[in-house]
């Protein structure tokens, strides 16, 4: 066999280190992980079981998933105005617009989640004012509770939705929006006839990448949830490092990549990308 | 789009700035019902931003824009009903072609029928019936052109706007859809403003030219009127090939002048009513190099100036040439090839002649 009619070989060569380095460190030790699921506490899928019979671990997957989808939704909303604004702003502002999306990023998860509970705790920043006001006489509960985790979750994953979003309406051509100004639109039907449209496959990027995000999140909800409110990946932790179920926990995370994979998976194949993108056939 | 009569547009005054600059300086112009307009220029003339200010777009600085001799600077574009064509069409790229022709239609809220109706009936217009469900990156470029033209014109809009329609298409087709788009205006009867910086499609398709530079309207006029008798040095070299020749007047009569040119006398011929300038005073003439002809031996003509030929070209359906004068500097003259007697040579000793009304004053631009 000659070196010429295998002209793989040296490539393979090129990526074999990165490849040995991936192996080793990374998917070696997850497989290992996730492999205690069906050897813990005994051989087989008696952890799997669990899924179906196990109200706790139901009713985890569920928390996680509402909460999830919450907060897509509130931070799709969110991004999506504002990236509409970035797009609309003279270039100078756009600058400063995208800094301030940005800034919030290079802020440690920690100090974010502690800075929402001073501001939503009982004797914190809002309850004390709106009991100063009057307009409340008790405190309202707006932590250690799903809405303090949503909240600090929607705060965390806007600049995640904001940016490919951004990316897709800046590629819009403004052309496209004085065209349909020129024939007749009002904004509000250029905006719902042509620029929405021209907009989606960054929402749907932005919801894909969002929903994903979320399902793991584990500093925010622990913080902000107070131990009451368990999301996915808090309840792994506590299987392991407190309960030292190994078997359970790694079921969960085993499910949880799966859902991940599963997403990405039918995301891929319900949206034509290129379709959306409106290229020709 | 039934024999609908074309309405009149007005300008006054239009001033845009943009800080210091002025992008277009107090053009007035009219353009009557059905006219074909064209604004020339080259680019940062000022032509697109006046199109923009009609569109609305663009707001004025100073003056107003008239629709038939009312005041529309006020009102949104949305508000204006005109049709208008962008430069690279615009088409939107998520809708097909029947969707996007509809759309003005849908935004006026007409029925279902009524919009299917006319949608086919702006396609016929534009022989793209067959494309109606394709998306428009599935067309050619002249095929998106068309598309364009049967969205701007669906809604019957009070004046046809066209932003460069023509600058993206290669020569050939450039050509097509000239013819057509002449045609087209000719069998709707609406009024086009047209854009361009290209002189030849200025020439074939408009009634009337209005050539603009540094924002400022230069000279309007019928395409004939304007290429034979342009009123400024940047007139004649914008619009078609000229030569200049610099002068100082002498003997100046009711109906022309005597130019005193390097060594030659010209006659130059003016229209009636034409005042001659004073005696003494500088001229500068434009003459078309399709305008000179080279004398045959003993052949006489009004202005005789004698040369030799420095470098030709043969054109196909003509030959350019260069020729060194004796008092006059470099001429150029293009020659049809029918002519056949002549055979054009480097070198070749010429006596080149035009009469007298082929050279026009022109003044010299103010920067």
């Amino acid at each position: 066999m000659s070196s010429v009619g295998r002209p793989g070989i040296g490539w393979w060569l090129l990526i074999l280190p990165a490849f040995a380095l991936l192996l080793v460190f990374y998917i070696a030790p997850i497989v290992q992980v996730l492999t205690i699921s069906v050897t813990e506490p005994s051989l087989g899928f008696g952890n799997y079981q669990r899924i179906l019979t196990s109200s706790a671990v139901q009713r985890v997957i569920m928390t996680t998933l509402r909460i999830c989808l919450i907060t897509t939704v509130l931070a799709l909303l969110l991004g999506y105005a504002i990236a509409y604004a970035i797009t609309l702003a003279s270039p100078r502002a756009r600058g400063w617009w995208v800094l301030a999306v940005l800034v919030p990023l290079w802020i440690s998860v920690l100090v974010r989640a502690f800075a929402w509970v001073t501001l939503l705790r009982r004797q914190g920043l809002i309850n004390n004012t709106l009991i100063e006001a009057g307009v409340i006489t008790d405190p309202l509960p707006l932590v250690w509770n799903e809405f303090g985790i949503v909240v600090g979750m929607v705060h965390y994953m806007v600049p995640f939705a904001v940016l490919p979003m951004l990316s897709s309406m800046r590629e819009i051509d403004p052309r496209l929006l004085a065209a349909a100004r020129g024939l007749g639109a009002s904004r509000g039907e250029v905006f719902r006839h042509v620029f929405l449209p021209l907009s989606l496959p960054g929402v749907i990027a932005a919801a894909v990448l969002v929903f994903i995000f979320t399902l793991g999140f584990y500093i925010t909800p622990a913080i902000l949830g107070g131990g009451k409110t368990l999301m996915v990946a808090e309840w792994i932790s506590l299987q392991i490092l407190d309960l030292i179920r190994w078997g359970l926990g790694t079921m969960m995370a085993t499910v949880l990549v799966l859902a991940i994979l599963v997403t990405l998976a039918v995301f891929s194949r319900v949206v034509d990308l290129r379709r959306i993108f409106g290229a020709g056939a | 789009m039934s024999a609908a009569t074309g309405h009149a547009l007005g300008l006054r005054g239009l001033t845009r700035r943009y800080g210091s600059f002025v992008a277009v300086d107090d053009v007035s112009l009219e353009v009557g019902q059905g006219e074909f307009l064209t604004l020339l220029g080259p680019s940062g003339s000022g032509k697109t931003t006046i199109l923009m200010a009609v569109a609305g777009f663009v707001a004025p600085s100073e003056g107003a824009v008239l629709l038939d001799g009312q005041d529309i600077t006020p009102l949104p574009p949305e508000k204006r009903n005109f049709g208008m064509v962008f430069q690279g069409y615009a088409l939107f790229p998520h809708m097909t072609v029947a969707e996007n022709v509809a759309f003005p239609l849908r935004v006026r809220g007409m029925s279902r029928a009524e919009r299917d109706e006319k949608v086919r009936g702006a396609l016929d217009l534009v022989q793209l019936a067959a494309f109606a469900g394709r998306l428009p990156k599935q067309l050619s470029g002249g095929q998106q052109q068309r598309v364009a033209l049967a969205r701007a014109l669906v809604f019957d809009p009070n004046l046809l706007l066209l932003d460069e329609p023509l600058s993206a298409l290669d020569k050939k087709l450039r050509a097509e859809l000239q013819e057509e788009l002449k045609a087209l205006h000719r069998r709707i009867g609406r009024t086009f403003i047209n854009v361009t910086h290209d002189q030849e499609e200025a020439l074939s398709l408009s009634d009337r030219i209005a050539i603009l530079n540094h924002g400022k309207l230069v000279q309007a006029g019928a395409p004939g009127a304007l290429y034979d008798r342009p009123r400024t040095r940047f007139v004649a070299d914008f619009l078609g090939k000229s030569n200049f020749l610099e002068g100082v007047v002498r003997q100046p009569h009711p109906g022309g002048f005597m130019l005193e040119a390097g060594a030659a006398q010209l006659v130059v011929a003016l229209p009636d009513g034409e005042p001659p300038p004073a005696a003494g005073a500088r001229s500068l003439l434009s003459l078309r190099p399709e305008k000179i002809t080279v004398l045959a031996e003993g052949e006489a003509a009004e202005n005789i100036v004698e040369g030799r030929i420095v470098s030709w070209a043969y054109l196909g359906a003509g030959f350019s040439l260069r020729i060194e004068t004796a008092g006059l500097g470099e001429i150029r003259a293009n020659l049809p090839t029918w002519r056949s007697a002549f055979a054009p040579a480097e070198g070749l000793p010429v006596r080149l002649g035009w009469r007298a009304e082929a050279a026009v004053p022109v003044a010299e631009d103010v920067a």
